[in-house]
């Protein structure tokens, strides 16, 4: 005996062939996108992994490329992201924070600010450094420093901070919220307590990609004047400096082919900085979750 | 329409304890324009279990919340008339809601305890409000209370998620209880409980009755018959009738009370 009749069986089948084509299409797409990833990552490794090697990072840059490394622009880079980590996550967060849990959601100054900040979202990082450079190197008198870096730097990902931060404590169920209120908590006590904690893992996912896209970012700090020969490293935060995205620039637009290659070992050396700072940003956040748990 | 209902049969129960803890004087609430609680005025006695019955929609989730004013938190409410908590209005000038919440705990619908441990779900209430006492003595006196210290008390340290729904409803009273609130709210406790949780559950509020003022919500009029000393019955924002529980459950002086525990409408 039949289940179905013979028209509902023709239909359903449709059915499934329309689901199964929608799955090899979606698998298609994303395999396309790791292929070209690959590739890429195939093309730098083949002509930049003959040149890396530990005299490649421990040496300042030279104009001979067989002498030439990487060191200021590495220190540099850690030295940056460092200090726009320190700078835009708690700015970000606590920003987050205002808009999620103090501001009423009808209240115009909260609309005003979040516009503000979804827009902000977009703007092109080229403007940022001219901002940069207005602000910070001029008007401050900070100079081509790290600091002036960083902080340019800071502007450019505080949007993405205090979007994904936002997201992650309206993911916080309401339920929590009103088990600490009803104990007699204020609203910061809730906030700090449970609000802040539930929402660390989302929030650190959303300071993960910032500071990933911070770690690549080339134009703003070369409007905002970081040199692109640096024989010395920085020793605070008032120094010039010099970072990789920007040692990589110099060097591929040089005429000889060696420093290419340079630049392709280089972007070797930023891969794996950036995978370091992120696994080790995804090993904190798994260990929170699981304490969550 | 202003109905001004006194517990009735009160004197005749027990003549030696029946202190007005909270007062509530014509109160009304609305959401922006839409009154959900219309001109109540009732008692709530001291040491008694007040059950607020009616249809959904009725209100009465939301007159319970009003009482320790959790409906702050809920945009474009506000609210009329007087609540008098030991003679002061819970809603007057000067008056800290953090402080109201403190003295008038409250548990949920749905158990909520922290993603954190037993004994945190415990302690983190009293710590904030700087407690000085020993916080391991008042953790297990209050999970004591709250009749599940024999089942946590060798994982206390343990996540509270991984309790069943049942326990986690009573490491909620638990928590509660830490505060030593004078007056417990209850909404709904039991809805998301298993007969047997809600059996256990039950049982507890019978025990904690000596010590505490209880309000609790329920849909089951079983329950508020089996608990409570004192019933009120909500319709459409009104309370229609207030009083003596056997009395609401055996000879309702409302049409409409009659009509609803018997179970021909709601």
């Amino acid at each position: 005996m039949a289940f179905i009749s013979g028209n509902e069986s023709r239909n359903l089948r449709r059915r499934h062939q329309k689901a199964r084509v929608f799955a090899r299409f979606c698998a298609l797409v994303t395999w396309s996108g790791v292929l070209l990833l690959g590739v890429l990552l195939y093309d730098v490794a083949i002509e930049g992994f003959a040149w890396l090697d530990w005299q490649f990072i421990s040496s300042f840059p030279s104009r001979f490329p067989e002498r030439a490394g990487i060191k200021s622009a590495v220190v540099g880079t850690l030295y940056l992201i460092s200090l726009v980590a320190v700078i835009s996550v708690p700015v970000g967060v606590s920003t987050a924070l205002y808009l999620e849990e103090f501001v009423s959601p009808k209240s115009r100054l909260g609309k005003f600010i979040e516009v503000n900040i979804a827009n902000l979202a977009g703007v092109p990082s080229i403007v940022y450094g001219i901002l940069g450079l207005a602000i910070f190197v001029r008007y401050m008198n900070l100079d081509r420093s790290l600091i002036s870096g960083a902080l340019t730097m800071s502007l450019l990902i505080l949007p993405v901070i205090v979007i994904a931060s936002r997201e992650a404590i309206k993911a916080v169920p309401m339920s929590i919220r009103y088990a600490a209120l009803s104990l007699g908590a204020t609203r910061w006590q809730t906030t700090w307590a449970h609000v802040l904690p539930a929402s660390f893992p989302g929030i650190m996912t959303g300071v993960i990609l910032a500071l990933s896209r911070a770690i690549g970012e080339t134009a703003p700090l070369i409007m905002i004047g970081a040199l692109t020969f640096v024989a010395f490293l920085p020793a605070g935060p008032m120094d010039q400096f010099t970072a990789l995205p920007i040692q990589i620039y110099n060097w591929v637009s040089r005429p000889q082919e060696e420093f290419h290659q340079l630049a392709a070992a280089a972007i070797i050396v930023l891969l794996g900085v950036l995978l370091l700072m992120n696994a080790t940003a995804i090993i904190i956040r798994n260990r929170t979750e699981r304490r969550m748990k | 329409m202003s109905l001004s209902l006194s517990p009735q049969g009160i004197e005749s129960k027990d003549k030696r304890n029946t202190e007005v803890v909270i007062d509530l004087r014509s109160v009304s609430i609305l959401y922006s324009d839409n009154a959900a609680v219309k001109q109540v005025s009732c008692h709530i006695l001291r040491h008694r279990i007040t059950a607020i019955i009616g249809p959904s929609g009725c209100g009465k989730s939301t007159l319970l919340r009003s009482l320790n004013r959790m409906n702050d938190f809920v945009p474009e409410v506000s609210m009329q008339g007087e609540i008098l908590f030991g003679g002061q209005n819970l809603y007057g000038r000067g008056v800290d809601p953090v402080e109201v919440r403190r003295r008038i705990g409250m548990v949920f619908q749905k158990p909520n305890p922290f993603p954190k441990s037993i004994y945190q779900n415990i302690a983190w209430g009293p710590r904030i409000n700087s407690y000085s006492g020993s916080m391991d003595e008042l953790v297990e006196r209050s999970l004591k209370q709250a009749a599940l210290w024999d089942e946590v008390k060798d994982r206390l340290h343990e996540s509270a998620l991984n309790l069943s729904g049942g326990q986690q409803q009573r490491l909620c009273i638990a928590r509660a209880l830490a505060m030593e609130p004078e007056v417990l709210l209850m909404d709904e406790p039991c809805s998301a409980l298993d007969p047997i949780s809600t059996a256990r559950i039950e049982d507890l509020l019978f025990e904690l009755k000596s010590r505490y003022t209880i309000v609790i919500v329920t849909h089951n009029m079983q329950q508020a018959a089996r608990i409570s000393d004192f019933t009120a019955f909500m319709e459409m924002g009104n309370l229609i009738e207030f009083g003596d529980t056997d009395q609401i459950f055996t000879r309702p002086g409302k049409k409409r009370t009659e009509e609803y525990v018997t179970g021909r409408f709601g």
